[in-house]
């Protein structure tokens, strides 16, 4: 009983906080929305006794994930952009509609779900120690995949967040040429320097 | 105990506010954050099917789905400062240079 109330609890702010995200114009409020979200599933993982994956949650996306978004945010100012009027609202109403079928469909197939054999008893623990353990044996090779992943991306964004000021001229056309064709020239840039 | 159906069914309505905010959101930070919020629905999902057959290797792989969004939300907020950096301006109505 106690623990629907948690439940119950844990999925309404998550609920709650998910739509706040969506809903709020404001960025940064939607970040902060999203580390409540996070931090409620993280409380869910540990009901479900995954204990690392609750605490890899926390660290990773509500640490270090979520201070990359509320940097960049931070960084580029958007808080202004979607103050004005929609120009394609009546397409974005379509959203309305739309969600509501997949809402129901993902929600049927729960339901069908519902009759399925039900749980063996045994309850997988989700201890460091077991999370690890199969991590270095039955996925190793993915395991080792992800650091290639993550340095990949790593190399991938020193070069597209490089400061092209001085060497602009040597390389050549960039891979932004074409953007740049159909903005603003020069000005814009400068006064990206100055901020 | 917490009926699976439970868990399912907050993830499916998590995962339909993320794909709901893709689509009504202009801002692309925030649609990037509607994305990570649709991610961990399916994270939840995998758990508590983890939990059902009682093995943990739905753990496991939410760790990898973990570090693939780490590695995406990188490389993708590095790509809105490119663009940023020289459009000035933060829509994706905007952005159509890839269209044909």
């Amino acid at each position: 009983m106690m623990a629907r109330v948690a439940f119950l609890l844990m999925a309404g702010i998550a609920v709650a906080a998910a739509l706040g995200l969506v809903l709020r114009r404001n960025a940064i409020h939607g970040a902060l929305f999203l580390v409540m979200n996070l931090g409620c599933v993280a409380a869910l993982y540990l009901m479900l006794g995954a204990e690392f994956l609750a605490f890899a949650q926390i660290i990773v996306y509500a640490g270090a994930i979520m201070v990359l978004f509320v940097f960049a945010i931070m960084v580029l100012i958007p808080g202004k952009e979607e103050t004005g009027p929609d120009p394609r609202k009546a397409w974005r109403l379509l959203a309305a509609p739309l969600g509501g079928a997949l809402l129901l469909e993902l929600v049927l197939l729960v339901a069908s779900r519902a009759a399925a054999p039900a749980a063996t008893g045994a309850t997988a623990s989700g201890s460091v120690a077991t999370i690890g353990r199969l991590l270095f044996t039955d996925y190793l090779l993915p395991f080792e995949l992800t650091s290639v992943l993550l340095l990949a991306a790593m190399v991938g964004v020193l070069l597209l967040a490089r400061s092209r000021e001085g060497t602009a001229q040597s390389q050549g056309p960039g891979p932004e040429a074409s953007l740049r064709a159909s903005a603003p020239p020069r000005r814009a840039e400068r006064e990206v320097g100055v901020r | 105990m917490i009926p699976e159906s439970w868990y399912l069914t907050l993830s499916a309505v998590l995962f339909t506010i993320g794909v709901v905010g893709v689509v009504i959101r202009r801002n692309p930070l925030v649609i990037f954050m509607s994305i990570e919020l649709a991610l961990n629905a399916a994270n939840l999902a995998l758990v508590a099917f983890g939990q059902r057959t009682g093995n943990p290797d739905g753990q496991a792989l939410v760790f990898f789905v973990m570090a693939v969004a780490a590695a995406e939300a990188a490389v993708g907020l590095a790509i809105i400062v490119a663009i940023f950096r020289v459009r000035q301006r933060l829509s994706v109505d905007e952005l159509s240079v890839m269209r044909w």
